[in-house]
């Protein structure tokens, strides 16, 4: 299965993942400080900003954009509980 | 005696009034909730020259009073304005009545508030959407002579929840912020019963997990010339209103700085339960382990010592929490999840967390103990310890470790490592 990497800043750790990981599934694996909340793209609370590696993030979802919009979310910030790890290295911090 | 009347508004200053229903019987307010004085549901209304708003509505089940007293001082079809300083149904349940008397109105509510609004509106989907305008801080409404202007006070106590300010008057609509579950007809707080302890209880069990939101909110609101506050429960404060103000403050400071903050310290607390002795070795280890990290300050604490109260009050000032347990038939002792289940009325959301235990046969205190950590929104950034019964001289060194690996992640000084995620449980 193909892999890629993601970096959480705020604790210094990187951690390989197979492709089509979605970021929360590993922050919260790790201790990182990303929270969560619904879990299902609403609540936003898994506000997540993306430092590099944007690209290598599944695009996201018309409901994804939304919430983000809605919350008034700036530019390279991605929720967690949707984002998809699509290959190559993303690295991350709390919002 | 009483001020308020069926069916009548209560005026606050000319062209505003309170519009608001009485519930003097509730005694649960939303299951984990008492109150020995009901409650009320407060809404107001406020007229310009060109417009009437009216600022948040009631629960459905109390809208009739709502309308009857809205119907004494404005028609429908003046309303321009409905202002939505927070979505909870108490506040919101006679909102889908009132857009289809109103359909000339406008809504006002803050950007987080959207969702809601459209879930709130879902049951009448045959109704068209209203139209709504998302404010924040530093966003206005001019009724004509009367300005409404909103800030931007999220989490006090849902992520939706704004104050609007009536700048002519004074008057701040505080949504549920300064409010409390006392039910009283006289309504003003210089007429009403003692409400003292209720302020303070609702502070205590709504407010007081946002403690750090409620700082945020002082600072935009305490520089306003305040001459009455209308929250959304409770009594209007009309009598000496910045003593509200001060009384937040009070109770969202720490009653006494610990000398770890002035130092710059980090706090981490070891609660552990153990039958044997076992697992307050594991505790005991882990404390010496932490304390080899300059920078962080250890408290142990035995749960068979004290009360869930206390322990509360510990969790919320600590900035690091280990919890110990033996397994006992299968499971984490009982204290550990009173505890655990006791600690909605503070924010712990985000700090680091770990468990550890002894056993005898199975061991599973230790995975279930991480998993409500992490429900609870901990970070649990070290694999929780288990060891069968007495800890030998290396599994009391691997407590150490624990210790000071967690203690590295308190002062930000944690070793970069790489995993794969299929290597963690």
């Amino acid at each position: 299965m193909p892999k890629a990497k993601v970096i959480f800043e705020d604790i210094g750790v990187a951690v390989t993942v197979p492709a089509g990981t979605r970021l929360i599934e590993v922050s919260e694996k790790v201790g990182a400080g990303i929270t969560y909340g619904c879990r299902e793209g609403e609540c936003c609370t898994c506000l997540t900003k993306v430092i590099s590696g944007g690209d290598n993030l599944a695009a996201p979802s018309v409901l994804e954009d939304q919430v983000l919009k809605d919350n008034m979310a700036p530019r390279n910030h991605r929720l967690a509980c949707q984002a998809q790890i699509l290959g190559g290295e993303v690295v991350v911090r709390p919002a | 005696m009483s001020i308020v009347h069926p069916d009548q508004a209560v005026e606050l200053a000319p062209g505003v009034h309170w519009i608001g229903a009485l519930d003097p019987h509730l005694r649960r307010f939303d299951i984990i909730l008492s109150t020995a004085n009901g409650t009320s549901y407060n809404a107001y209304l406020v007229r310009g020259e060109q417009g009437v708003a009216v600022i948040d509505t009631v629960k459905e089940a109390f809208a009739d009073d709502f309308f009857r007293r809205l119907e004494s001082v404005a028609r429908y079809d003046e309303i321009t304005t409905i202002v939505l300083n927070h979505l909870e149904p108490d506040h919101s349940g006679a909102l889908p009545e009132l857009l289809r008397r109103a359909p000339n109105a406008r809504v006002y509510l803050s950007s987080r508030a959207q969702m809601m609004l459209k879930a709130l509106l879902k049951p009448s989907s045959n109704q068209a959407p209203p139209d709504y305008t998302p404010v924040t801080t530093g966003d206005t409404i001019d009724l004509g002579g009367r300005t409404l202007a909103f800030f931007h006070t999220p989490y006090l106590h849902w992520p939706d929840t704004q104050c609007t300010w009536l700048v002519e008057e004074g008057m701040l609509f505080s949504g549920d912020v300064f409010g409390c579950h006392y039910c009283d007809p006289r309504l003003f707080n210089d007429r009403v019963g003692d409400f003292r302890f209720s302020f303070e209880y609702y502070y205590a069990h709504i407010m007081r997990p946002f403690r750090a939101h409620v700082l945020d909110a002082l600072e935009l609101l305490e520089p306003l010339d305040i001459r009455l506050i209308a929250p959304a429960h409770g009594p209007i404060l009309r009598h000496h209103p910045r003593d509200y103000l001060a009384r937040y403050r009070e109770m969202a400071t720490p009653r006494l700085a610990l000398d770890t903050e002035a130092a710059g310290e980090k706090t981490l607390a070891v609660f552990y339960l153990s039958a044997y002795g076992n697992t307050r070795s594991m505790a005991e280890a882990i404390a010496i382990g932490a304390e080899r990290i300059a920078g962080v300050r250890v408290s142990l604490f035995d749960l068979e010592g004290g009360d869930t109260a206390h322990f509360t009050d510990l969790i919320e000032a600590a900035d690091g929490l280990a919890f110990g347990s033996p397994t006992l038939n299968g499971d984490a002792a009982p204290p550990i999840w009173a505890l655990l289940s006791s600690l909605t009325t503070v924010n712990v959301k985000g700090k680091f967390g770990a468990a550890f235990g002894s056993y005898g046969w199975s061991g599973e205190a230790v995975r279930l103990i991480e998993d409500r950590l992490r429900g609870l929104k901990l970070r649990v950034p070290v694999e929780g310890l288990r060891l069968k019964l007495a800890p030998d001289a290396s599994e009391l060194d691997a407590c150490r470790t624990l210790g000071e690996t967690l203690a590295r992640h308190l002062v930000g000084e944690a070793m970069p490592r790489e995993v794969d995620l299929a290597s963690l449980s």
